[in-house]
């Protein structure tokens, strides 16, 4: 019995996992780096502050520790198992890459040149023509490569929400293990082997992006 | 079944206990970093070698360690290395943690040291050899000098965020902050006081740091006015 | 006698502590052509940046076709403009610049294209046409489907003028279009806005150092020096019977 071919399988079980929450906190993730990046580029000092706190702070602590704090904190704060482990766990890495990549988004706006905007103004277009179609534009094709790199920052971080109990990859592995010991090398370098392939085309992809992020923005 | 609510007291009374495990947290990011700052190294020279099939191969092993979760890595050296035949033997869980993430993060240094000698201009490679310098004095008295400024506050930002990164080998018993606010929690059915302690902790160290290296950052490329910091951030949750 | 369409009216403006700007007074009428010579740093584009909304002067008034453009009457009283104000006004204004400027993201026609249809709401047929007309005009009626960094400089700059020109804009404003120039593009550069001038009725401003092309096309050429325009007048007003040292001395320098 070829053991490769046995422990495949049980692995794979845990791929719906895996791959939902990657799709789902990664989705969450851009949705916060898009809000948090504009808010943080406000003219409101109130909202650039709130924004400003919610990005050093998960910025400056670990995404387990929120992972565990969130656990225990969403039924103090909103009562007892509102959220399953699932949703939490998508909360846990949207949020904390949503405040990385805020600083992507306004990084990337501010970027673009100085006198894109101005042209934009000479063609007497409004602030939000100025972001739609002249900004924004640019600015997205200068954050797909970053958005590429913690994308599979995020798919290294789903192996976390195993020790929450979600029937992740990993979570399998360790099961699997746990009934034969001896094949633990192998299966943990299956579960690897796992994560690498996952994590393929979103390398493939992140390259893409960095030879467009080269094309199509002015330089000057 | 868990205490569902907030306490103060168990607050203050999780603060003295969790601090207990600052110091081995402190050690394991160090003596990580070290670690990895070495074998940094050992990528920088393997990808030197001008060997086109070895430059692939060493180039995808890095993808494959840099683009695969440190946890399973770490369960990997902690669980089943010791049951491999003839190399396998058990090592502590202070040592898995600073091999595996050690060469986890390494990954990321080799490519810092990369993008600091790829930084220096080539001009400055021809002038030191048309000034006849010798192989050594090269490096030593050129390019290194010009090579390293610009990383440090590159291998700053990795180093906090390698800090950031300890707390996940409580999973394999390293003895830090996360690890005695889990046993603290578990002794008192409450885990929400020590793990906000815990937080709290890792925001009062990397904070400070972190503001540190920018304005590091900032003096770094105004003196060197040097692209070298946007070339390498192939990142970890880089700055 | 008509009414100008910009009227300048003690128009100062600071950086900071430093006052570049001194008290402009400057009528521009409509079909105009204007050039502002002067030495670097006298204040030339912070002039025309003012009128495109880009700058706010310090004090003074822009007056542009009968509206204050930096100020607006709320409760009775004269307060800074706000954006819808602004717009409202500046839709008259075009502004070319020294670095081109054009949308790296848009292909030439649609860098034509865009403010059109979204800023003024033109049909986009009507508007295509149009822009593949100014296009050709400048002489990139085989290029309007490639991108801006497909073309030269000079191509670029004149991809920006026609851009502009599709707003059909009353004032046109030019700084410096080419002075990012390699020596051998600035001709055709030249001869489009050479052309422009002798076809088309809007005002135009020009602050250039191309002091012999200047002083051929304009109506009126001011010396601006130090934050003041020091001398005004025509063109052989100004080379001829101007009794101002600086500017003598400042002719000299550009003039073979
Ligand atoms: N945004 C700004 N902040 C501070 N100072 C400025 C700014 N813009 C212009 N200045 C200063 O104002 C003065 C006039 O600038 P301006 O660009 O209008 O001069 P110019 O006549 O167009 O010069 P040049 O021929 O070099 O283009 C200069 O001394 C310049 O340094
Ligand atoms: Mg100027």
């Amino acid at each position: 019995m070829n053991p490769i071919m046995d422990i495949a399988p049980q692995l794979a079980r845990g791929l719906s996992i895996t791959l939902t929450i990657l799709v789902a906190s990664a989705l969450f993730a851009y949705l916060m780096a898009f809000i948090a990046g504009l808010c943080s580029l406000s003219k409101n000092i109130l909202i650039r502050k709130i924004t400003g706190l919610y990005v050093e702070i998960f910025r400056g602590t670990s995404l387990i520790v929120q992972l565990f704090w969130l656990v225990y904190a969403i039924p103090i704060l909103f009562g007892l198992s509102l959220a399953s482990n699932w949703v939490i766990g998508v909360m846990a890495i949207g949020l904390n890459y949503g405040a990385y990549l805020s600083e992507v988004v306004r990084s990337s706006i501010l970027a673009v040149a100085p006198g894109q905007f101005e042209a934009a103004i000479a063609l007497n277009m409004s602030s939000f023509q100025r972001m739609r179609l002249v900004i924004f534009p640019q600015a997205v094709r200068m954050m797909l490569p970053e958005f590429g790199n913690y994308t599979i920052q995020m798919l290294k971080g789903t192996a976390l929400v195993s020790l929450i109990g979600l029937n992740d990859v990993l979570y399998f592995g360790n099961i699997l293990r746990s009934s034969n010991l001896s094949y633990g090398p192998l299966i943990y370098i299956m579960v690897l082997v796992f994560y690498f392939i996952l994590a393929l085309p979103l390398i493939f992809l992140t390259r893409k992006a960095e030879k467009v992020a080269k094309k199509g923005v002015a330089s000057s | 079944m868990n205490t569902n609510y907030w306490s103060w007291d168990r607050l203050t009374e999780a603060f003295p206990f969790v601090l207990e495990g600052i110091g081995m947290t402190i050690a394991v990011t160090f003596a990580t970093f070290l670690f990895a700052l070495i074998f940094g190294f050992v990528w920088l020279f393997l990808r030197r070698i001008p060997n086109r099939s070895l430059n692939w191969f060493v180039t995808w092993i890095m993808e494959f360690i840099r683009s695969t979760p440190p946890l399973v890595q770490l369960f990997f050296l902690y669980f089943a290395w010791p049951v491999i035949p003839y190399v396998g033997v058990t090592l502590s869980a202070f040592t898995c943690a600073v091999v595996g993430l050690g060469i986890h993060f390494s990954t990321y240094i080799g490519e810092i040291y990369r993008s600091g000698i790829e930084s220096v201009e080539k001009g400055q490679w021809e002038a030191a050899t048309a000034l006849n310098f010798s192989i050594r004095d090269k490096w030593l008295k050129i390019i290194l000098p010009q090579a390293i400024p610009p990383t440090i506050p590159m291998l700053g930002n990795y180093f906090i965020i390698l800090f950031k990164e300890v707390p996940i080998t409580s999973t394999i018993g390293v003895q830090g902050i996360l690890y005695m606010a889990n046993t603290f929690g578990a002794r008192n059915w409450a885990y929400i006081e020590a793990l906000t302690i815990v937080g709290l902790i890792l925001l009062a160290l990397s904070y400070p740091s972190a503001l540190c290296i920018r304005k590091l950052e900032v003096k770094m490329n105004t003196r060197f006015n040097n692209n070298a910091n946007k070339k390498t951030n192939k990142g970890v949750t880089s700055q | 006698m008509t009414e100008p369409i910009v009227r300048y009216q003690n128009v100062h403006k600071s950086f900071g502590d430093v006052e570049v700007l001194k008290g402009i007074d400057l009528d521009i009428y409509p079909a105009e052509k204007i050039a502002i010579i002067g030495p670097s740093g006298s204040g030339k584009t912070t002039i025309i940046r003012m009128l495109m909304t880009l700058e706010e002067p310090t004090s003074g008034d822009i007056i542009v076709d009968g509206t204050n453009l930096w100020k607006m009457e709320k409760d009775e009283k004269m307060v800074k403009a706000n954006e819808k104000h602004l717009r409202s006004v500046r839709g008259d204004i075009g502004m070319v610049f020294q670095h081109f400027n054009l949308f790296p993201h848009m292909t030439i026609l649609e860098n034509c294209m865009t403010a059109p249809i979204h800023v003024k709401g033109e049909d986009k047929k009507e508007v295509e046409q149009r822009s593949i007309e100014m296009l050709e005009r400048v002489g990139l009626g085989d290029k309007i489907h490639n991108y801006p960094s497909q073309l030269s400089g000079g191509q670029k700059q004149r991809v920006a003028m026609a851009r502009a020109l599709v707003m059909r804009p009353k004032i046109m404003l030019f700084d410096e279009v080419t002075s990012a120039l390699d020596p051998e593009l600035v001709g055709e550069v030249l001869e489009v806005i050479r052309d422009i001038a002798k076809n088309d009725d809007m005002a135009m401003v020009l602050v250039t150092h191309e002091m012999d092309f200047a002083l051929d096309i304009a109506d009126k050429v001011l010396f601006l020096d130090e934050g003041v325009i020091a001398e005004q007048g025509t063109a052989s007003d100004i080379i001829e019977h101007s009794q101002n040292e600086r500017l003598q001395e400042f002719l000299s320098r550009f003039r073979a």
